[in-house]
């Protein structure tokens, strides 16, 4: 969550090493070696030879040498029906948990900003599905969802609006179960990094807006938005990339069911990898989920870039 | 700035709001932590448990190894922690100081690594594992947690470098410190603060991690608590409810504890990254 800073850094701390020292060779090697060692070894290497792998047929417990096979593994992607179901459920999961992630964590985090009573209860509380582990939040909603025990149905029932169903095997209702969860999950993170963002907009231009007689929705389009956008546009790009890539809540809550109707990728690859030991397979469909984020990303941040300058 | 009085109105509401919808899903894992096996078994479910109980906690330590596997997790995520935090300093000190071409590669990376779904990760690291024979060992996780944790640490700790005034160490190197001492005693203690946070954010999300424990770790006596928690759940889908309740409340406690600790910092952290010039 900190890299959101990433895109602000350059403008501002650019004074910062200028008339520093120069770089000593020998001085500057040893800080750096223990971890770029790891790194090189246990993350690029890895990563290198991960993508490399997606042109092998590797598979596990083999004792044939594995060989070389050029695209064939994309080429039977291409016609795997079954992974680019995976994958528009994949978008949709995406897409589905961080808009309203953004939303949902927009209006708290200007709440959080106002002057209010209940402020700190709120921002400890916001801390909760942050600080727990994923395994916890995937076994906590499976309580809240569960058809007898659970409290959704319950409150239903009180209500008088039906006995409820079960909504994680339910074949139209455990995609939409999941994305509430998704959405709780990753709020309190998208809120911290907003409000972080939202009290780094200039008070004075806000005070001198509203002496104008700017009403809140023209103060927010005028001046809080434009301050908060680089923020807001970071942060919702990693939330995109983090859910696509997630894995533990729903593998927790569903494990893809009913009927793949939640299985994400990577739950997808991960069964391809670990399940039916196809490794090659398994890597050229992580790399196919490497380009086509990237390149969605790519669109989203050009377009929305250059929108700003015409607003 | 004025708001009117149906403003602040609707204010408190959404936040209300806000409070319930991000609230109720832990209170109803404590309340079913605590709920007897026949009141769970009937319909009607209440918030508050109608005869409060210890027997899931009981029960969830005699069903699964939880101690183990929390001594376990404890040992993996702090010496990923210690570790990840050893390294990344003297890193990260290069990155906030110097603008060399490695600095540039290094802030590159930890963009770049954030895009990367694990799958790509895991595979190359199973089979690297697998022929070192660390394939269900705690030390091949952890050295997989360290990496996993640098991009994270090295960001919080840049942020925190640059907050340490330059003039303080041109200061002691006119007074003839050396390099490494100027390090060891002039910068290191004013980063104290920000390693100890950026220790204890590395210990939680190594303590919260799943995936990784799941691929690597295969026999019930090394597992970590995450990937035992799943097993309460049957091959069916189907839970010991209360158990399994109990279990996730204990798992929770040491995360939320640390995180309510260093709350203030990791939002600091991320302030001074962008704001601090």
């Amino acid at each position: 969550m900190t890299l959101v800073t990433a895109t602000e850094r350059p403008a501002r701390g650019a004074p910062r090493a200028e008339g520093g020292r120069r770089p000593s060779g020998h001085g500057t090697w040893f800080l750096v070696l223990p971890a770029l060692i790891p790194i090189l070894v246990l993350s690029v290497g890895p990563l290198l030879y991960g993508i490399s792998l997606a042109f092998t047929d590797a598979q596990s417990g083999r004792t044939r040498a594995t060989q070389w096979i050029g695209g064939l593994n994309f080429r039977d992607l291409l016609h795997d029906t079954l992974f680019w179901e995976s994958f528009r459920i994949g978008l949709v999961w995406a897409v589905g948990v961080t808009v309203p992630q953004f939303l949902l964590a927009l209006g708290l985090a200007l709440l959080l900003d106002q002057d209010l009573k209940l402020r700190w209860l709120a921002r400890a509380l916001a801390i909760i599905p942050w600080a727990m582990p994923e395994v916890v939040v995937g076994v906590m909603w499976r309580l809240v969802y569960n058809p007898d025990a659970g409290v959704l149905n319950e409150t239903l029932r009180t209500l008088g609006l039906g006995d409820g169903r079960d909504w994680l095997s339910g074949l139209s209702t455990a995609l939409p179960a999941v994305i509430v969860v998704g959405v709780w999950a990753g709020m309190p993170q998208t809120t911290v990094t907003l409000l972080a963002g939202l009290q780094n907009t200039p008070r004075e231009l806000h005070e001198a807006a509203a002496m104008d007689g700017a009403g809140a929705w023209r103060r927010f389009r005028t001046v809080t938005w434009p301050a908060l956008r680089p923020v807001a546009l970071a942060i919702t790009a990693l939330n995109f990339i983090w859910n696509f890539n997630s894995f533990a809540l729903v593998y927790v809550l569903t494990s893809g069911g009913p009927g793949g109707r939640t299985r994400l990728p990577m739950l997808f690859a991960y069964e391809e990898a670990f399940r039916y030991g196809q490794f090659g397979y398994a890597a050229a469909m992580g790399c196919v989920m490497v380009a086509v984020v990237s390149l969605l990303l790519a669109l989203f941040l050009v377009g929305r870039l250059k929108g700003g300058d015409e607003a | 700035m004025r708001t009117s009085t149906s403003g602040r109105v609707g204010q408190y509401a959404a936040l209300l709001a806000y409070l319930v919808f991000l609230a109720f899903p832990f209170l109803w894992l404590v309340s079913t932590a605590f709920k007897s096996p026949r009141e769970l078994g009937s319909l009607h479910p209440t918030w508050i448990p109608r005869d409060p109980t210890l027997d899931n906690f009981r029960q969830a330590f005699d069903e699964q190894p939880l101690l183990r596997a929390a001594g376990n997790s404890l040992l993996a995520a702090l010496a990923a922690a210690v570790i990840a935090v050893l390294i990344a300093t003297p890193l990260a000190y290069v990155m906030a100081r110097h603008r060399t071409r490695l600095a540039k590669a290094a802030t590159g990376w930890v963009v770049v690594s954030q895009a990367f779904p694990l799958v790509l990760v895991i595979i190359p690291l199973f089979l690297v594992l697998k022929n070192l024979r660390l394939i269900n060992s705690l030390v091949g996780l952890v050295m997989v947690y360290v990496v996993w944790a640098l991009p994270f640490a090295l960001w919080m700790l840049v942020g925190y470098v640059r907050a340490v005034p330059t003039e303080l160490e041109e200061a002691a190197a006119v007074d003839g410190a050396g390099r490494l001492r100027t390090l060891v005693s002039v910068t290191a203690p004013l980063l104290a603060p920000g390693i100890v946070a950026t220790a204890l954010f590395a210990f939680i999300t190594a303590w919260n991690e799943f995936f990784f424990a799941l691929v690597l770790l295969k026999t019930a006596d090394k597992q970590t608590l995450p990937v035992v928690l799943t097993h309460f759940i049957g091959a069916e889908g189907v839970a010991d409810l209360g158990p399994l309740a109990a279990a996730a409340f204990l798992a929770t406690l040491p995360s939320l504890v640390i995180f309510a600790i260093i709350q203030r910092r990791i939002t600091g952290g991320m302030l001074t990254g962008a704001v601090k010039s």
